[in-house]
């Protein structure tokens, strides 16, 4: 699952409601904000496509002029504020960062405000914009030559690449505006290992239950969840033999029972003040 | 025979059907609105929020379960958004917006907003003057296609006409097209401010280059006032509106070059929402612009109602800018 989450250094960030819990979000990583990018860009493409076809078809020979500002604002709206529009709303994202489980939040906790949003998606112009307009223009005017080519595309890396260059993965405009983007997952509660019903059927001898700490007992966690059996059964295998245990043909039920006890082991040393991170901690 | 009932499973006992409520309200913030909430619901909301947080903050202390774990995470997140991080209705922020937030944004970069007014007006006159004494300048200053021949060659006739003519073709449609351009370049002066406002600086330098050599071509020609009144119909809310993007501009150029007492990066945050809540003003007021240059420039040929147009437009955005209010000592 999220195995990296406790590393020092990865992507978890403080992150304290008003009622002092610390929520301890995960910024988006860089290839998901890029794909999120990328499907809005797609959907902004096919839509402006599409519309325009549509119009063409209906006032082929003649453009009506009301059609014609009707198109122009529409295009107006759909550069500048695709992102703002959906950004203010209660997701906090646009299509692609939905897809993707992002969120815009600011970067102090507070409320998103409609500035930020604006201000973020605004700088949006000289990051890819700018540079493209730039280029395409060149490039209708067949002067595109070397020299320019090669300033728009390093203006245009130096900004798209910005985000990987600090810490916390800031855009341009999320410097500008104060926020951060964030991953949301939507998880649902899985079944409880161990079980409302009491039903210890194994014993397990001490220093199996002395031998492993937090750490293991997640992992085995991992391993029940995943259910699957080629795993399940080394796991099992590896245990026994360490301890000398006799197979009894149930590798997960065996597994389950040895959870099942370690965890109350471990969650009563902890309530006692001794917390024992792995099998490494003495 | 009881076996290990561990933490866990007490807990989920008995929260799970809180958090099971909490969930399935969240998700219908999220699918929905507010409204779609029953009252019932509404004032179970904090609550329930408030037990999911200290079950997850219990969890953390007492529970070796990580699924468990990683669902109380997600859910106080998506919980905390609804509740905290998101922002009140559409129709409540765009009336926010212009009965305060706009206003205030636009006082408060005041000492930018002279600034640019005084640099265009600078230029403006710097190159009136160039053009008059020698109209080589003007080519140098206005680009050929902009000019359409209203250039120092052109005759006074000529010149005449295109300022009380209705242009051929569709006008509005070039209105439309002047509107998207100019607020396209004000949002570019609010993002260019980013490169420590010298872009933007020298986007409204230049444009004042380019209105004075227009001037000095038509004043040559006796045609000075003319010109003003074809001009000030809705160049007054055009130029106003540049100068303000330009003003946005320049407040985070500022903000990042003279932080202050703040760090940079809170001085440029602080900077950055009150030039976007002005930057997007502009838009409007370009818009307002368009419309004025769409219908109103073409209708009305007579010189003094130009000017009278221009200049109530004019003191009107000043006064819904400037005329101190209740509330104008918050500003955003």
């Amino acid at each position: 699952m999220k195995r990296r989450s406790k590393r020092p250094g990865g992507l978890r960030r403080r992150f304290v409601t008003p009622e002092g819990v610390d929520l301890q979000l995960e910024l988006a990583s860089g290839g998901a904000r890029a794909g999120a990018f990328v499907i809005d860009a797609l959907i902004m493409i096919v839509i402006l496509i599409g519309v325009t076809l549509f119009l063409l078809y209906i006032g082929v020979q003649e453009m009506p002029e009301a059609l014609g500002i009707l198109w122009l604002i529409g295009f107006f709206l759909l550069r500048n504020f695709w992102f703002s529009l959906f950004e203010m709303g209660r997701r906090g994202a646009t299509p692609g960062k939905r897809l993707a489980g992002l969120r815009v939040v600011a970067r102090d906790g507070s409320r998103l405000t409609g500035a930020a949003v604006v201000a973020r998606n605004a700088m949006r112009e000289i990051e890819v914009f700018l540079p493209l307009s730039f280029l395409g223009m060149q490039a209708a005017q067949g002067v595109a030559n070397t020299f320019l080519t090669l300033f728009a595309l390093t203006w245009s890396g130096i900004f798209l690449f910005f985000p990987l260059f600090n810490r916390d993965r800031l855009r341009v405009g999320d410097l500008v505006a104060g926020t951060w983007v964030v991953e949301v997952r939507k998880t649902t509660l899985s079944y409880d290992l161990v079980g409302a019903a009491p039903r210890q059927r194994r014993k397990f001898p001490e220093e199996a239950l002395a031998a492993y700490g937090i750490y293991e007992l997640q992992r085995l966690e991992h391993v029940l969840r995943a259910e699957q059996p080629i795993a399940v059964s080394t796991v099992a295998a590896t245990i026994r033999d360490k301890f000398g245990i006799p197979s009894d043909g149930d590798d997960y039920g065996f597994l389950s029972d040895f959870y099942a006890e370690l965890c109350a082991r471990l969650e009563q040393n902890m309530l006692f003040g001794r917390k024992r991170e792995s099998k490494h901690d003495a | 025979m009881s076996g290990p009932l561990v933490n866990a499973t007490r807990f989920r006992l008995e929260h799970a059907d809180d958090w099971a409520k909490l969930e399935s309200l969240v998700e219908r913030l999220e699918k929905k609105s507010l409204r779609s909430l029953s009252d019932d619901d509404l004032l179970d909301l904090p609550r329930l929020y408030r037990t999911t947080l200290s079950s997850l903050s219990v969890a953390r202390d007492t529970s070796l379960d990580r699924s468990l774990l990683a669902y109380l995470e997600q859910l106080s997140t998506r919980a905390y958004f609804q509740l905290y991080g998101v922002q009140t209705s559409p129709g409540r922020q765009v009336l926010r917006f212009f009965a305060t937030g706009w206003p205030s944004a636009v006082r408060a970069l005041w000492r930018e907003l002279s600034f640019c007014a005084a640099l265009m007006t600078l230029s403006a006159v710097a190159a009136y003057f160039l053009v008059l004494s020698d109209p080589e300048w003007f080519y140098g200053i206005v680009p050929g296609g902009l000019a359409d021949g209203r250039d120092p060659s052109a005759s006074a006739d000529f010149l005449r006409r295109t300022l009380y003519d209705g242009a051929d073709g569709p006008l509005a449609l070039f209105a439309t097209f002047l509107f998207t351009h100019n607020a396209q370049i004000a949002i570019f002066s609010f993002a260019l401010g980013f490169a420590l406002a010298v872009p933007t600086v020298l986007l409204i330098g230049y444009n004042g280059l380019m209105l004075g050599a227009i001037v000095a071509v038509f004043a040559s020609k006796g045609l000075g006032p003319n010109l003003a009144a074809w001009l000030m119909i809705h160049g007054t809310t055009e130029l106003l509106a540049i100068c303000i993007a330009g003003a946005s501009g320049m407040r985070i150029g500022l903000a990042l070059a003279f932080p202050g007492t703040a760090t940079r990066m809170d001085a440029m945050v602080a900077a950055g929402r009150v030039a976007a809540t002005a930057m997007l003003g502009t838009v409007v007021m370009l818009g307002v612009a368009g419309i004025l240059e769409g219908i109103g420039r073409q209708t009305i040929t007579d010189d003094g109602l130009r000017m009278l147009i221009g200049g109530t437009a004019l003191a009107g955005w000043l006064v819904y800018f400037f005329w101190p209010r209740r509330g104008s000592g918050q500003a955003a």
